[in-house]
């Protein structure tokens, strides 16, 4: 560790002699690693997106051809009309391109990388190069699955859930190389993870700045660390259950395949035993990051902070032993069934707590509605939504009506975009400036902000209703089945919500664009906001500070009386406060 | 246009459109408190020159409050849920004199096998019509699935029922149709490119229909 400290140190010195590579690609900066996941996973998120569009399409105007989809091969859409092997490829792809390459890397490799450092005053991760493979391995990953997508028999198809033996045998999905090549993609993304999750363990728990305790780490550190704990429990299982995968389609195991004795069911448990815990491992940094911009724009110390961090550790040690709540309907004993919905129901109450607390820290405040309070209030308000609307499923009896209908997808959408990613576009219009030094623009961070509000709920809302008729995910055209055909007009509508929503997405990474070359020079606080990372310049130097700073007080000291201004940082010390008593760490 | 549930014809409809409303009417209640708390705030709150937030870090009796009203809430509601679950889908749940048939899945199709005159599955007397679940009406009916390849998925949803197939794997599901009418079997987990069209029928008889039917189909299958 002294070591490391001391390298990052002296690369801080005026001169920095790194040559480009070293300090733009193969870096050991955490910031510079966390802006590489920024651009990647953008990049990926835009493609999921692109997936999705089609599959509305599809859903929309069934057998239409599809504007552009004329450029589409024959096996995918001849004559841009998408055929229902193409269409299995949309769903598994989407979904798999969302959850693994868009939202888990935005959240925690974009902001684990570029916030645990900078929040908890120190120069870098404690294994800078450990760090930089994590990227290196992700990408990789992500190069293998979108390589998938043009291979002979096309991508994956067996949903982004792989479910044996559909996934394990080539002769019942149709597809080899693209399973296979899915199989590899997610070993690669689970290693990443693992490497991750290890450093900010480690990090977090050995460079903290003199006087940052436990208790004055902001809730987004707070959440990252706890994300890490579970990310390093739960990637294994998956990585394992992706080797078991993988050797059943290559070199003729069977752990999955019945038909030569394996168990259907025992894929189900190991994906979900990762699967579940991902779920918080997706949403938990959300919560964090948006606690830290909710207090700095209500201009008042968070609700509850000890009951906050108290309902992340609950949240995440419930996540463990939830999992089988998605196999209620699957064959397993409905003994188990019984206790996997009360543990379940009980993640309903640190949820509340959340909730509660937000609007506790927004009572009585002076609220500000920058860009990223806007994103951070509609993410309490939509992440309601997707968490009463799990009460549903959770309920044993009612999930077995709607179990696999629409009224899932409303519910993981309103999580996972409602909650997880309107909580990263706040928290990058938030980060931004101390990432590249600009502003990202104001004006048009609203109108992006209202129009995909409005769009979203227009794209997600309906499919409760759909749901709720009984219609099925993952139909190629659910107008085959006649009780369904009359829920068409509604189809028709979410689709032309959902490329709406697409559209105004274009407003964002314009904006984004725009902002690196084009935006307006960032102050070095332009939130007034209490955490160490405003105490440096904008954008952060390499190796962050030359002599790390000394924290005094908790991170959501905002309107204290102590102060003349409606902010009070860590890092600023008043005639009262004592230096802390703990040493620094050695090598500051 | 449908905005509801669909149309009830099982036993199961009544617990578990019951219990559907129940859990609608408290999220209900805490969505319309959540929201119009926000916008509340939102307005209340905002921005004004000269004001400066309150000051507090929080209020512990605040936070045993809505701590142990979703508990309570939470606990009372998954002791219902497992009583009706367990009358639904428990090990013992299903009635001793319910109607066996055989129901087998692969792609992408499904199987009825029927126990013929002596009602017993297993018997030289049984008969396989794909595609069609032809049943009496008020007669609890237990279908015995398995499946040849992938998993699929048993799915009615004017009964409220659906059991996963699965291959290796013998698990049954019991019914009771309470409205004579024809309703759709739908596959609904992702079993291959022929996912969608994985349909069949239900067709609920009364006894009368159904023996009338029986007779026939079995007639018609020795042949």
């Amino acid at each position: 560790m002294t070591s490391v400290a001391a390298t990052a140190h002296g690369a801080h010195a005026h001169h920095d002699d790194r040559s480009f590579v070293q300090k733009y690609i193969f870096s050991t900066d955490h910031k510079i690693i966390g802006i590489q996941f920024l651009f990647v996973s953008l990049f990926f998120l835009l493609v999921g997106g692109l997936l999705a569009m089609q599959m509305r399409w599809q859903l929309g105007f069934p057998g239409k051809p599809m504007p552009g989809g004329g450029v589409l091969p024959e096996t995918m859409a001849p004559g841009g009309v998408i055929l229902p092997e193409y269409y299995i490829q949309l769903v598994t792809m989407h979904g798999t391109f969302m959850v693994f390459f868009a939202i888990m890397p935005l959240l925690v490799g974009v902001f684990a990388n570029f916030l645990i450092p900078l929040k908890i005053g120190t120069h870098d991760m404690a294994f800078p190069r450990i760090n930089m493979w994590s990227f290196w391995t992700f990408f990789i990953g992500g190069l293998v699955m979108l390589s998938s997508l043009f291979v002979p028999d096309g991508a994956a198809r067996a949903g982004w859930t792989m479910y044996a033996p559909l996934s394990a045998r080539h002769d019942y999905s149709g597809a080899s190389l693209g399973q296979e090549l899915w199989s590899v993609s997610i070993i690669f993304v689970g290693l990443s993870s693992i490497l991750g999750s290890l450093n900010y363990i480690t990090t977090i728990i050995n460079n903290r700045a003199p006087g940052m305790t436990w208790f004055r780490m902001p809730l987004s550190v707070w959440s990252l660390f706890i994300t890490a704990i579970l990310g390093l429990l739960a990637l294994p299982v998956l990585s394992g259950a992706a080797i078991m995968l993988l050797f059943d389609q290559i070199i003729g195991t069977h752990f999955f395949d019945p038909a030569a004795g394996g168990q259907a069911l025992l894929w189900q448990h190991l994906f979900w035993f990762f699967g579940h815990p991902e779920v918080y491992i997706l949403i938990l940094p959300a919560m964090g990051m948006v606690s830290d911009i909710i207090a700095n724009g209500s201009r008042k110390p968070i609700f509850g902070y000890h009951s906050m961090v108290f309902a992340i550790v609950a949240i995440a040690f419930l996540g463990w032993i939830v999992w089988g709540h998605h196999m209620f309907v699957s064959g397993m004993n409905p003994t188990l069934g019984s206790s996997f919905m009360v543990s379940t129901l009980v993640i309903a109450v640190p949820s509340a707590v959340k909730t509660f607390n937000w609007m506790g820290t927004m009572w009585r405040g002076n609220l500000r509605f920058h860009v990223p309070m806007l994103h951070a209030v509609a993410f309490v308000a939509m992440f309601v939504i997707g968490g009463l609307s799990g009460i549903f499923m959770a309920a044993t009896p009612v999930d077995m009506f709607i179990h696999d209908t629409y009224f899932i997808v409303a519910h993981l959408h309103y999580v996972l975009f409602g909650g997880s990613l309107f909580a990263l576009f706040g928290a990058i219009t938030y980060w931004y400036p101390k990432m590249f030094g600009r502003m990202m623009s104001e004006p048009w961070g609203k109108v992006h902000f209202w129009l995909t509000f409005l769009f979203y709920n227009c794209t997600f809302f309906p499919m409760h209703i759909t749901g709720m008729a009984g219609e099925m995910r993952r139909l190629y055209d659910p107008n085959q089945y006649t009780f369904l055909q009359p829920l068409q007009p509604i189809r028709v509508f979410i689709s032309i919500s959902a490329f709406l929503l697409f559209a105004t997405q274009v407003i964002f990474f314009v904006n984004f664009w725009w902002s690196l070359w084009k935006g307006k020079q960032a102050p070095q606080n332009p939130w007034e906001d209490n955490g160490l990372e405003w105490s440096l310049p904008s954008p952060a130097p390499h190796g962050n500070w030359e002599k790390v700073p000394t924290v005094y007080r908790g991170p959501y000291e905002f309107s204290s009386p102590q102060s003349t201004e409606d902010y009070l940082p860590q890092y600023k010390k008043l005639p009262t406060d004592r230096e802390p008593a703990r040493a620094p760490v050695a090598g500051h | 246009m449908h905005w509801w549930l669909p149309p009830k014809a099982s036993t199961f409809t009544g617990p578990i459109d019951g219990l559907f409303l129940a859990i609608l009417i408290i999220t209900g209640i805490a969505f319309v408190l959540v929201e119009v708390g926000l916008i509340w705030f939102i307005v209340q709150y905002r921005q004004r020159p000269g004001r400066k937030a309150f000051y507090t870090h929080g209020n512990t009796r605040a936070e045993v409050i809505w701590t142990a009203i979703p508990a309570v809430t939470m606990v009372a509601l998954g002791l219902i849920s497992n009583h009706y679950w367990v009358e639904i889908k428990g090990r013992n749940s299903i009635p001793a004199n319910a109607y066996p048939i055989g129901v087998h899945a692969k792609q992408f199709e499904w199987q009825m096998t029927y126990p013929g005159a002596d009602g017993k599955l297993g018997t030289g007397d049984d008969f396989t019509i794909r595609n069609q679940l032809h049943v009496p009406v008020g007669r609890p009916i237990v279908v015995q699935l398995s499946a040849e390849d992938v998993i699929h998925s048993f799915y009615v949803p004017q009964f409220r029922v659906r059991q996963d197939v699965v291959p290796g794997m013998d698990i049954k599901a019991w019914f009771q149709a309470t409205v004579p009418g024809t309703y759709e079997i739908g596959c609904s987990q992702l079993c291959g490119l022929g996912h969608y069209r994985m349909r069949a029928q239900v067709f609920v008889h009364t006894q009368e229909d159904y023996d009338a039917w029986m007779k026939q189909a079995a007639q018609e299958a020795s042949q």
